[in-house]
């Protein structure tokens, strides 16, 4: 469903992505581990037409996401790491024009709105600004809506980040519910490595753009003698924080795009 | 299709919905008419000019119409910043569509804010010459609107942050508002700003406005017409361009 070869991407001299190679195989969940700035989000953007490769090759349900943008975009729905709503418009007008936009016709739109919006307890609030909703309600109506158009793949970007541990666990058995029933693939990333241990079938543990190790979690367990996944994943990337690091990498990357813009 | 209507549909709720942007807004123009219209009326009567609140309304309308359509336009920043503009560009719609959608939905909210305009500036005082004329004055505020909208796409498409935005205001959007002939007759300029005034594309649609509301022009409403419809149409293609250029 997902293959990805020899990808590479380049903010000028920085190599966020360094010739990444994977496959995803349609119905799998697939984990996308990594600490702060390894590439993930980078990977993500590439994979859903947002950002073009500096070389290398992408294939989304056997097509190219840079030359059948319109195609690729039909099959994905996607919760990005950080929010994509409209905050003026009401959570219901939010998912409309979410369906409209993916040509979803108006009754089914109307049906599995509220389908979905039910389902992660928004229903009440369907006719309030998303100004006046907190963040994890934010946070579940993106997800509510990234499934709005019945998707073939579903990236999630760290789709847990502030939810509570109730939103947590309707997140993920919705998503395997969708993954057993509709065989959606998923393409995740996280940094609860329960989580990616409980829902993924396979996992990429990816640092400094690079990927160091992918299979099952137990094999990731078996490669490292880790008891846990965490263990295996702090074995992997070794133990420095990478905050710092990734903010002063985030900026260059900032500044690299604007003086590419200018040009 | 659809697209094009619910992007449309989204900037008029914005605008309706944010009611202090629309009374804020409304402040910069009643002052233009209050201090420029009657404090510079009796000079211009006195050089021999008639009256300035005839004048001087259909600049204030142009400025209106200008100044609500950049900053339509460049809320393309608010929506990169705020992350909406993530939505529109992974959903399945051609970046054509997502710009013509966009630019109409801006272009919209400012031919509203200049009706507005246009209803304060008879309370003050302004009469159209000829009822018939108000047809064409309309036609001249939506090339107006979506000329300068798109050009606030355009130049959002290019900028990432707000910082940019300063630079734009003094260098281009101002410059356009004060050298277009809005605040005086452009006949008999110096020729640095007769120039100026030539190239600034906001002279004709203010004097499209007042060819068509007040019935004397310097152009000639065909020149005006022509000017605004051409230039529109090449800002738009490269705002598209530039629009169909983003990554994220």
């Amino acid at each position: 469903m997902i293959e990805v070869e020899n990808l590479v991407k380049s903010f000028g001299e920085i190599q966020a992505v360094r010739d990444i190679s994977f496959s995803v195989d349609q119905g799998e969940i697939f984990a996308f581990l990594g600490p702060n700035g390894a590439g993930k989000t980078t990977t993500i953007k590439m994979l859903t037409t947002l950002l073009r490769p500096t070389s290398g090759r992408i294939a989304i349900d056997g097509l190219d996401p840079m030359t059948h943008q319109n195609e690729v975009r039909k099959r994905f729905g996607i919760v990005f790491q950080d929010p994509s709503t409209d905050d003026e418009l009401t959570a219901w007008e939010n998912m409309d024009l979410h369906g409209a936009l993916y040509s979803v016709p108006r009754r089914i739109r109307a049906e599995r709105s509220e389908r979905l919006l039910k389902l992660f307890e928004l229903w009440d609030r369907r006719n309030d600004p998303l100004k006046q909703f907190s963040g994890g309600m934010k946070r579940r109506l993106e997800i509510a809506r990234g499934l709005l158009h019945t998707p073939k793949i579903i990236f999630l970007d760290e789709p847990t980040l502030g939810l509570d541990p109730q939103t947590r666990n309707q997140l993920w058995a919705h998503v395997k519910k969708l993954n057993d029933e509709e065989r959606v693939t998923v393409f995740l990333t996280t940094h609860y490595m329960e989580e990616a241990e409980r829902v993924a079938r396979r996992i990429a543990i990816i640092d400094h753009g690079r990927i160091v190790a992918q299979g099952a979690p137990a094999e990731l367990k078996a490669q490292t003698n880790a008891e846990t996944l965490e263990q295996a994943f702090l074995a992997l990337t070794g133990s420095t924080i990478r905050d710092e690091g990734a903010d002063q990498f985030a900026q260059m990357r900032a500044m690299a795009k604007i003086w590419r813009r200018n040009r | 299709m659809t697209a094009i209507y619910i992007l449309w549909l989204r900037q008029l709720k914005r605008y309706t919905r944010s009611r202090s942007r629309i009374v804020a807004s409304l402040g910069q123009p009643m002052l233009f008419l209050l201090a420029l219209g009657f404090g510079f009326g009796p000079i211009f009567q006195r050089a021999g000019q008639g009256d300035y609140i005839q004048f001087l309304a259909p600049g204030v309308i142009g400025m209106t119409v200008l100044f609500t359509a950049i900053f339509s336009g460049i809320e393309l920043i608010w929506d990169r910043q705020f992350g909406f503009l993530k939505e529109t560009l992974v959903a399945p719609v051609p970046r054509i569509l997502i710009m013509i959608g966009r630019t109409l939905g801006g272009a919209t909210v400012a031919l509203l804010q200049g009706f507005i305009v246009v209803i304060i500036c008879f309370i003050a005082g302004f009469r159209v010459h000829h009822a018939s004329a108000i047809p064409i004055a309309f036609l001249v505020m939506a090339l107006i609107a979506i000329m300068f909208t798109a050009l606030g796409t355009a130049i959002a498409s290019v900028l990432s942050d707000f910082q940019g935005f300063q630079l734009v205001m003094n260098f281009l959007v101002m410059p356009i508002f004060f050298l277009s002939g809005a605040l005086f007759p452009l006949a008999g300029l110096p020729t640095v700003l007769n120039v100026l005034a030539t190239i600034d594309p906001l002279s004709y649609g203010v004097d499209g406005l007042r060819v068509s509301l007040s019935g004397a022009g310097h152009f000639g409403l065909a020149v005006d017409l022509a000017v605004l419809a051409i230039l529109s149409t090449i800002i738009l293609v490269i705002g598209t361009r530039l629009f169909s250029r983003i990554q994220l």
